[in-house]
């Protein structure tokens, strides 16, 4: 861990005047990821700005739209009244993620900009394009079970880590940021990038930018939700393949459904596509089927994760199927629904 | 030889259930680990670790570190003092054979993660944050870290490793009972590298006592392999060191040789002349030993219904390029089955990482479970129950040496476990058990460990305010020593618990062996009671000499030693205080010593042997591949049970570690680079609680004659068999015979 100055910004606007003051300036508020970043060398930051005092730490209700302050925790998220009434498949994600501890200091900004957990990425001793531009990429031919199957490119394989933003990915989120030239909205989907010629760059939030909140559409899908993730223990490891989906129905026809998928590309992955497919017809697992089909037809493996192509693919006709018979999956009972 | 625990006293204590006597320290924060004890002016070690597996060292460039205020000194190759310069001086006392990694001590990199530097600094985070300012540069060569690809270079090692018994000799004719047998089967198995991961990191706390003494807290299994090891390599008297370790955060092996951060810590303090500590990160925990990559053949020749005609197993191990690292993999075959034409061979091939260690059960956990996946797939082809299968070929004596078993009650392991579970309502018939979407399988394993004794001793000393003190210099290392050693004290001289302190973990204190092996409760079990009947014959004769004795004309025979008292049989009236006497006698304290070792009479008569019977119950979500443990029992035969709860404890923690084993630890090693890439606990799955559910753990009498406890051990009893229990079960449950381990998501679904 490198030396590095420190200051709590009071303000928003102190928050950024204070990033672009700095040399490799980093925002901090739990530190979760940050702080073993830092131990791992990875990140090396001069100077640390603290936003923990930053007025961004409720959830509020703007005209239906559910709004999370960028530093409320994440337990709180998951605990919330309002969260859990109206969007539980977010409180789910949350649940299904980390552990207790973690979760209680973890914000929300800060669960958007979580780095991957690469083995390489982690280990300075090894190349990586994302730690070091141009340097290459170990992870391609190397220990890579854990790696994407989609939107991967040739420089980099690794898959964001979050659970969270998977089910903020299905529930169609808006990302609020402000920054130096003033105050803006991200669609969810567009919030994370995939790797391409620039691995280093995990977001497309500009220079300076702060996020202020996570927003929630005024949308019910009542109990046809769920996150169903898929992992090498039953608590405590990162999704090999994780699924988030909601759904509304008319008898047994699907209006509308959408689902977004952990743990396979370098963000939160969905497929329009696939999504549309399903819009009109019978929730049947057939349907689903045809519907998973669509998005692992574009999956590419590496020397390691073939059997992820598989396991996603029966991950969504299952995480369907779940959303559709409104039986989510509990976080806590392991057997899955 | 006497099979009973108490002097003339009564089992008050020993062999029930007792609550650990340094439970309330450990939960307290008052218990303190190597790495928690401090000096005034310490100094701060970090390790800079080496990123290449094979080459040299071309450049060290430290100028950047050095610079940083608060650093004292960078240690490398090129500026550390100098050490001992034979082999055998860094030969600790568990060392396999070869040339011992030395630290810093020549441009050489053996291994990825090998330390370069160390950088001592006024605190840590300064030592930490110089150390990444370390530049070193490399020549590097392709590494070799793939055992499967250096099969064709595999050796018997020229070299025995000490208290490692080699393959026996075959017996009968393997190979031809094999082509004449109806029954075939031939199968390979894999269990993946684990490294030890117990809660406490290594570390070692160097503390400079002036005039070139030093005390050292290491975090080792017994101090005194430490205490040589200081010794012999810096060529210091024994009397200048001290070392202590009075807790360990989990041993399990990873704790038996001196690590590279004692080395470190002592070569500091002597440069530097003041106190250095050393604390390894979680991810340098990934930079020694580890349970080794074995590729295993087992080979079966059988009868129609199953009767074994043949037995192979054949094991090449991974070891490193500079030791033969060697365990017990492949004996078993020979031990738990009874069979006339028995052929074992057990190799090593030499890869560029760190020497292998032991873990928990070393060998047992690799080879057992090779074995007892065999089995079970012997069950199924010769269509029998796998316990009746086992019965079927049990063995009442162990060929392998030739002797018979000092006890073995397996049998009852299987009918008490069986019972226990249910087993009898087993549908043998894969696939054929479901509870609603899950595919439920039930399967089981045999377990087998050695039972060992060590040369060990202890001291007793009793004072005049009735208080007794015990204690040896072997380690605590969470199993639950110090509270057994007290309750054979205590029962000895019939006193209460709180009125015994036991001692442990420090070279002052009567010399004992290393905690390992499952050896501990009998070795140092023994010299306590040991030294405790000294202590009660001494102050037995005293007591008698007073004038108006109570005990006047009583023989030792007839003392009854009870509530602090010493009485007379049949006439409880006639009693005296052991504080009385001493008292009364202007005795101050009375002192004893007791020393045990293995019998060579019954060590040549008679095979020691735990056994055990486990049963698991997993359910399968086949589509999704997700394995749940629902349920496990696991019989245990290991002779006189001391303390059923820390027991019990114990065959927990193995049952769990066998869980991780069978369906989670791997460590996954990059051949391309040659490094372990999953280095921290992230990354590294061990079990957590929500993998865990019910555990049901059974102790079948058994009376044993191996050692004057009638103890056996039961350390790594819990872990041995389960891994290959798990796999059984999945059989059951899904019909997919899994012989690669870990049994992760995409072994199910491929």
């Amino acid at each position: 861990m490198n030396r590095f100055d420190y200051i709590r910004a009071e303000t928003v606007d102190e928050a950024i005047r204070a990033i672009g003051s700095g040399t490799n300036a980093r925002f901090i508020a739990g530190g979760t990821n940050l702080v073993d970043l830092m131990k791992y060398n990875v990140e090396r930051p001069g100077l640390l700005v603290d936003i923990t005092r930053l007025p961004l730490d409720r959830i509020e209700d703007r005209d239906g739209t559910l709004s999370i302050g960028a530093l409320v925790t994440n337990a709180t998220v998951a605990y919330d009244p309002q969260v859990s009434a109206r969007y539980p498949l977010l409180a789910s994600a949350i649940l299904a993620g980390a552990s207790g501890q973690l979760r209680n200091a973890a914000t929300t900004g800060g669960n958007l900009n979580q780095r991957t957990r690469c083995y390489y990425f982690y280990d300075e001793a090894t190349p990586c394009n994302k730690r070091q531009p141009g340097s290459g990429c170990p992870a391609i031919g190397g220990v890579n079970r854990i790696h994407a199957i989609l939107g991967a490119s040739d420089s980099c394989i690794a898959t964001h880590p979050s659970d969270m933003c998977v089910g903020l990915a299905a529930l169609d989120a808006t990302v609020r940021v402000t920054g130096p030239n003033g105050e803006r909205t991200i669609p969810f989907g567009e919030f994370h990038r995939l790797p391409g010629d620039n691995p280093e760059r995990d977001t497309n939030l500009r220079a300076g930018e702060i996020v202020l909140s996570v927003d929630l559409p005024d949308e019910d899908f009542g109990p046809h939700h769920t996150y169903l993730k898929l992992r090498d223990r039953l608590s405590y490891a990162f999704a090999l393949v994780s699924v988030a989906a909601v759904m509304t129905l008319d008898g047994d026809t699907i209006e509308t459904a959408r689902f977004a998928l952990g743990g396979v590309a370098h963000k939160p992955w969905r497929n329009p596509e696939a999504e549309a497919y399903l819009a009109g017809k019978p929730a049947t697992q057939e349907t689903f089927a045809a519907a998973a089909d669509i998005v692992v037809r574009e999956a590419k493996p590496q020397s390691e994760n073939a059997f992820k192509i598989e396991l996603a693919r029966r991950a969504i006709v299952r995480g369907l199927s779940q959303a559709a018979a409104g039986t989510p999956q509990s976080q806590s009972d392991k057997r899955i629904a | 030889m006497a099979s009973t625990i108490s002097t003339s006293g009564t089992d008050t204590y020993v062999g029930t259930a007792r609550s650990r006597v340094d439970g309330p320290a450990k939960v307290t924060g008052q218990a303190k680990y190597a790495g928690e004890f401090s000096a005034p002016d310490l100094a701060h070690g970090y390790v800079v670790s080496s990123g290449i597996a094979r080459g040299r060292i071309t450049a060290i460039d430290t100028a950047a570190a050095e610079a940083v205020p608060g650093v004292i000194k960078v240690l490398t190759h090129e500026n550390r003092p100098r050490t001992a310069w034979l082999d055998y001086n860094y030969q600790d006392m568990v060392a396999p054979p070869g040339s011992p990694f030395r630290p810093l001590y020549d441009d050489k990199i053996h291994y990825s993660g090998q330390p370069v530097a160390l950088v001592v600094a006024e605190d840590f985070g300064t030592a930490r944050y110089a150390a990444s300012l370390v530049k070193v540069a490399y020549e590097a060569e392709m590494p070799t870290t793939d055992v499967a690809a250096q099969r064709d270079l595999a050796y018997v090692p020229p070299k025995k490793r000490g208290g490692i018994k080699p393959p026996p000799e075959p017996w009968g004719d393997a190979a031809g009972a094999y082509d004449a047998a109806p029954v075939k089967m031939s199968r390979d198995y894999r269990l993946a590298v684990e490294h030890h991961n117990p809660m406490e990191p290594h570390a070692s706390t160097v503390v400079w006592d002036g005039g070139g003494k030093i005390t050292v807290y290491d975090k080792i299994q017994g101090v005194v392999n430490s205490h040589s090891y200081i010794a012999a390599v810096f060529g210091m008297k024994k009397e200048d060191v001290r070392v202590l370790n009075p807790y360990l955060g989990g041993g399990f092996g990873s704790g038996l040789r001196p690590q590279y951060q004692l080395f470190l810590a002592v070569l500091a303090a002597r440069d530097l002349e003041r106190s250095v500590r050393v604390v390894l990160t979680r991810d340098q925990m990934f930079t020694f030993g580890y349970r080794p990559d074995v590729l295993q053949t087992v080979s079966f020749g059988a009868d129609a219904t199953g009767g074994l005609q043949s037995i192979r197993h054949d094991a090449i191990s991974g070891t490193s390029n500079f030791e033969d690292y060697q365990e017990v993999v492949v004996n078993w075959s020979g031990i738990l089955y009874d069979c006339a034409n028995v052929a074992l061979t057990y190799k090593l091939a030499q890869l560029d990482t760190y020497t292998p260690s032991d873990m928990r059960a070393p060998g047992a956990v690799t080879g057992v479970m090779a074995l007892e996946i065999a089995m079970d797939e012997l069950a199924y082809e010769t269509g029998q129950d796998p316990i009746a299968l086992r019965l079927k070929n049990y063995s009442e004596s162990d060929r392998t040496e030739g002797k018979p078993f000092s006890s073995k009650s397996l049998r009852a392991c299987y009918a008490e476990g069986a019972e226990r579970f249910g087993w009898s309502t087993r549908n043998p018939e894969p696939r054929s058990m479901r509870d609603g979407r899950e595919l439920v399988g039930w399967g089981m394993a045999t377990g087998i460990w050695e039972s060992m004794m060590m040369q060990s001793s202890a001291k007793a000393t009793l004072t005049q305010d009735g208080k007794l003190e015990i204690g040896n210099s072997t380690g605590d290392i969470g199993t639950g020593t110090y509270t057994i050693l007290t309750q054979i004290a205590a029962d000895a001289l019939g006193l209460r618990m709180e009125d015994v302190t036991t001692k442990l973990g420090d070279t002052n204190l009567a010399e004992a062996p290393l905690a390992g092996g499952s050896w501990t409760a009998a070795s140092s079990g023994t010299a306590v009671m040991r030294a405790c009947r000294d202590l009660a014959s001494q102050v037995f004769a005293l007591a008698r000499g007073l004038d108006d004795s109570p005990l006047a004309n009583v023989d030792l025979d007839r003392a009854i030693f009870k509530d602090g008292h010493i009485l007379v049989a049949g006439d409880e009236t006639r009693a005296i205080a052991l504080a009385d006497v001493l008292k009364a006698t202007g005795t101050e304290k009375l002192e004893a010593t007791g020393s045990a070792g293995p019998d060579a009479g019954h060590m040549k008569a008679f095979a020691p042997y735990t056994h055990s019977a486990v049963f698991v119950e997993v359910k399968i979500d086949e589509d999704l591949g997700v394995v749940r443990v629902t349920r496990v029992v696991s019989a245990i035969a290991a002779g006189k049970i001391l303390n059923p709860k820390t027991a019990r404890s114990q065959i927990l923690g193995g049952v769990v570690m066998g869980i991780g084993s069978a369906l989670e630890e791997e460590s996954m090693l990059d051949h391309t680079i040659g490094r372990f890439m999953n280095h921290n606990f992230g990354e590294y799955h061990v079990p957590v609680n929500a993998d865990i559910h019910d555990i049901d753990v059974i102790f079948v009498e058994e009376e044993d004659k191996a050692n004057p406890m009638g103890v056996k051990g039961l350390g790594e009893i819990g872990i041995v068999g389960t891994a290959a229990a798990v796999a059984n079960a999945v059989f059951h449950a899904t019909g997919k015979r899994i012989r690669d381990l870990p049994i992760t998501i995409d072994k199910i679904l491929g």
